[in-house]
């Protein structure tokens, strides 16, 4: 048993767990095809949601602060992002990928822009003052949610909106009798690239580094003379920015998109950070891969059990692993 | 020259009142030995310094200039370091990025480096390891080579011998005697040997208040004193 | 924690007696239907929020899953009722499955998650009230999905029960209130509220209390001197639990029907929040202040909104912001605002003057 288990640290450890859990569902599937489909589905969902997931278990590795209200920052990305698109339609419909992409570039701009500034307003004016209080934290984060949940439905009403695409994301391509859509792939590049690019920020740069130390003992990076609030700024921005984006990418997928969306999207991305352990950006990814492989190879074989899947795919691992998958080390 | 003096602190941590009135004066060079029983306050007496807790009423001055309400970041830009209880090491970072986090630069000044190499081989032998993974004693050397590895005017270090292998508490004094050359150190401990070996200045905290200041050498040769103060007879 | 009674602690427990007054003969005082559903829906919600306060105030757990507990007790009176027919043995069969039921997810979430920080507990929590709601409207054979389940409770409460004829065989009116099964329920629900807000006041009073007084200033310290946070902290949250349950039983009993929106609803488990907070985290006075408040406001602010919006109509931005819609809007900020500057809420704020020379 022991020898299992290092063998299996060597290879990876708790990385090779989405691997595990496909092969098994290839094995329940049995259609490599729709195993495909499926897979690449889960891979493209999970990106979205790791897009808004990092940024929450990032701000609570950092200064030990829960934002419950980070999924606003989700539903407004998907709204501004719906109403630029709308807005700019006449680019989005022409022949020209380079206006439709144009289209989609602003709608990016303008929620990561939006996210910047909701995430400076939110650290510095709501979370600031109850810094090292968890109760208050919770009670006004959640008391904020609510605000801006109000304030979308004041600004955008209560009715569903649809979100248009651009016609080189509809649709699918074939490889063999594998029928990949093509949206999915699209979100599981960007997703990637948002990932390598954090990835490297933390690991290779100055910032990264006392972002990396900074999760693991707070206390002492000051001591070492940074001022680990004024960074935290910063690090609340960038999270609420890439929350905003996953709003943007996640409209696209849905293509209507209704004021509870922040809601429904808060529990998902309460999930992957539990799962994939607070504090590391390592850890988001794998949290969210899992949650958006389980749920649709669960919605697939056993529809009914959907969506409880999150919930006990949740408890499964934290009675194994009651501190998450791959947390920043303490 | 005095290099940093308490005024007459006292400190709250919570609703507990853990310093009562402490005032000592630190002088410039050598090392300062802070003693005390379990839970006197001499941790709390560091961590005021540090900005960590702030104190009041009471003031920390350093070189002149008060600090008492500064942040725990510039307090450590004007040239003290801190070598917490628990070490305070990255575990998730490497020896390499440990120490690069202590310079002000992110580049090292090789001569530095040099010496902390010279003083503690192991942080050259594992240089690229995570520091979670090294022993306890070379945890506390990585503890303490961050705190030289820049120039500063003050370093505090408490309870640097705690746990260690009496092998390795004999060569962190060998190291501690060569940094006080050039810094200033001012030191908790507990382990009576190990300060006295060391220590030029010394003060006795008990329970928040400083029982007794004075020279190491005194303090050394008045058994009744040490009796007394520490309940050991060492 | 002070033993000596405050003048402030003195205003407020008078506030509670003239509260608990005005329940007890809210049906002859204010002779609508409308007074009183509000009436039986502040008596409720006193329990309900009363017993989150043993979780937030007393103990320092923040859980979102009340309301969850709460649908247990309502939804397991509201299918037993449907099953069995409306008699009191299905009412007592629904209460205690529903406590059953209340009392295992309670003891599971407690063991899983009461260990770890208390924001992973607030997420599960979250995340646990999340899937109960899809349950309900999934199962839809047995919860009657979005629509809910309407029934029959015990003959007593119907409304054309008469409890005393005069000579005509006509219900008899006392100071012109019909004494009909419609009166009945309401003091049903009076008095089980009662009885369960005094249960949990002797609870706060026992030697438990002071122990979760203790675990909640400082964690670290009560496990130091020895006692079991873990196992302290589960046992309120199933007490906790076990009331909400019971409370849900109740408003199932009066409303006569049961569905997500009144029960399992998150815009339910904000209501609580907002009335533990705006009342006073910590005492179960605050609770009852809380509750009383925040019903009314609901039943009766929101007209008065609508009526301002009307009568400012032509000025700008203000009949926009007055509108009933932003009601939430506005509660949601009044609470921030509480939060920061009162977090002691009512009860707490007022019991404390008097406390400073």
């Amino acid at each position: 048993m022991d020898q299992v288990n290092k063998l299996i640290e060597r290879l990876g450890g708790v990385y090779l767990l989405p691997v595990a859990v496909s092969l098994i569902a290839l094995v329940l599937i049995g259609v490599p095809s729709s195993w495909v489909t499926l897979t690449v589905a889960g891979l493209a969902m999970g990106m979205m949601i790791f897009l808004m997931a990092s940024g929450l278990s990032l701000v609570f590795g950092l200064m030990d602060v829960l934002n419950f209200g980070h999924s606003a920052f989700v539903s407004f990305g998907a709204f501004i992002a719906a109403s630029v698109l709308a807005w700019l339609g006449g680019w989005l419909g022409s022949d020209s990928i380079i206006l439709n992409s144009m289209a989609i570039l602003a709608a990016f701009i303008a929620a990561f822009q939006f996210g910047l500034a909701a995430g400076w307003f939110f650290e510095t004016v709501v979370i600031k003052p109850v810094y090292h209080d968890h109760l208050r934290q919770i009670l006004i984060t959640m008391g904020a949610l609510i605000v801006a949940e109000q304030m979308i439905l004041a600004i955008w009403g209560g009715a569903p909106m649809s979100v248009p695409r651009p016609s080189f994301l509809e649709g699918a391509f074939l490889i063999g009798d594998v029928a990949i859509e093509i949206y999915r792939v699209y979100a599981l590049i960007l997703g990637g690239l948002v990932y390598i690019a954090l990835y490297l920020t933390l690991n290779r740069t100055r910032i990264g580094l006392l972002i990396r130390a900074g999760v693991e003992n707070r206390e002492m990076v000051e001591a070492l003379g940074f001022r680990i609030d004024r960074l935290f700024v910063g690090v609340f921005m960038a999270g609420s920015a890439l929350a905003a984006m996953g709003g943007v990418m996640w409209a696209g997928y849905e293509t209507l998109i209704t004021p509870a969306l922040g809601a429904e999207m808060m529990i998902v991305v309460f999930i992957v950070v539990i799962i994939g352990g607070l504090g590391s950006i390592e850890g988001t990814l794998l949290g969210a891969i899992m949650v958006g492989l389980v749920a649709n190879y669960v919605g697939f074989l056993a529809p009914k059990l959907a969506l409880a899947s999150n919930m006990i795919l949740m408890m499964v691992i934290l009675l194994w692993r009651p501190n998450g998958l791959k947390p920043a080390v303490k | 020259m005095t290099l940093l003096s308490l005024n007459s602190m006292k400190t709250n941590i919570g609703q507990y009142s853990v310093l009562h009135d402490i005032s000592i004066n630190v002088p410039e060079g050598g090392v300062f030995v802070l003693l005390g029983r379990n839970g006197a306050g001499k941790t709390t007496t560091l961590r005021s310094i540090m900005g960590l807790w702030k104190p009041s009423p009471g003031s920390v001055t350093f070189r002149g200039q008060d600090i008492t309400n500064l942040h725990t970041a510039d307090i450590a830009r004007l040239g003290i370091a801190f070598v917490p209880e628990n070490m305070g090491i990255f575990g998730g970072l490497t020896i390499e990025e440990n120490l690069i986090l202590a310079t002000k630069t992110g580049q090292f000044d090789q001569t530095r480096l040099d010496r902390v190499w010279e003083l503690f081989p192991a942080m050259k032998t594992f240089w690229t390891k995570q520091a979670w993974s090294l022993s306890g004693g070379q945890k506390q050397m990585l503890a303490v080579s961050r705190a030289i590895i820049e120039q500063r005017d003050l370093i505090l270090i408490d309870e640097p011998t705690k746990g260690l292998a009496p092998s390795i508490i004999d060569a962190m004094a060998d190291a501690f005697r060569e940094i006080s050359e050039t810094t200033t150190i001012l030191l908790v401990e507990q382990n009576f040997q190990f300060a006295k070996s060391l220590g030029r200045d010394m003060a006795v905290i008990d329970d928040g208040r400083i029982a007794h200041a004075g020279t190491m050498a005194d303090f050394v040769a008045d058994k009744e004193l040490q009796e007394s103060l520490l309940s050991l007879s060492a | 924690m002070t033993t000596i009674p405050t003048k402030g602690d003195r205003i407020v427990k008078a506030a509670v007696l003239i509260i608990a007054g005005l329940l007890l003969f809210a049906p002859f005082l204010f002779q609508d239907i409308r007074s009183l559903e509000v009436a039986a829906r502040i008596c409720v919600f006193i329990v309900l929020v009363a017993s989150y306060d043993l979780l937030i105030g007393y103990t320092g757990i923040v859980s979102f899953a009340h309301t969850m507990f709460f649908g247990f007790g309502a939804y397991g009176a509201a299918i037993s009722l449907k099953q069995m027919g409306p008699g009191w043995d299905a009412v007592v069969v629904g209460a205690l499955s529903g406590v059953l039921v209340s009392t295992i997810v309670a003891i599971a979430i407690g063991l899983l998650s009461l260990r770890v920080k208390a924001i992973f507990f607030a997420m599960i929590t979250l995340a646990a009230a999340s899937v109960a709601m899809v349950l309900a409207s999934q199962l839809s054979q047995f919860t009657g999905g979005e629509d809910g389940i309407t029934y029959k409770t015990p003959d007593i409460f119907k409304t054309a029960t008469k409890l005393m004829v005069d000579d005509n065989n006509k219900v008899v009116r006392l100071f012109g209130v019909k004494l009909n099964g419609k009166l009945a329920a309401y003091y049903f629900v009076f008095a089980t509220c009662l009885m369960l807000f005094l249960v949990m006041l002797r609870l706060v009073g026992s030697p438990i209390g002071t122990v979760l007084k203790a675990i909640r200033e400082n964690e670290a310290r009560a496990e130091a001197v020895g006692y079991r946070v873990v196992a302290y902290r589960t046992f309120v949250f199933c007490i906790a639990a076990i009331i909400a349950s019971l409370a849900g039983t109740i408003y199932a009993m009066w409303l006569k029907y049961t569905g997500p929106d009144t029960t399992l609803s998150f815009t339910i488990m904000i209501d609580i929040l907002l009335m533990v907070v705006i009342g006073g985290m910590g005492t179960l006075w605050g609770a009852v202040i809380g509750a009383v408040l925040l019903v009314l406001a609901q039943y009766y602010l929101r007209d008065l909104m609508g009526t301002a919006a009307e009568a400012l109509h032509g000025i700008p931005i203000l009949p926009y912001a007055l509108e009933p819609d932003r009601w939430l809007f506005w509660l949601g900020i009044i609470f921030i605002l509480l939060v920061y500057f009162f977090p002691k809420g009512i009860a707490g704020t007022i019991a404390e003057r008097g406390a400073k020379p």
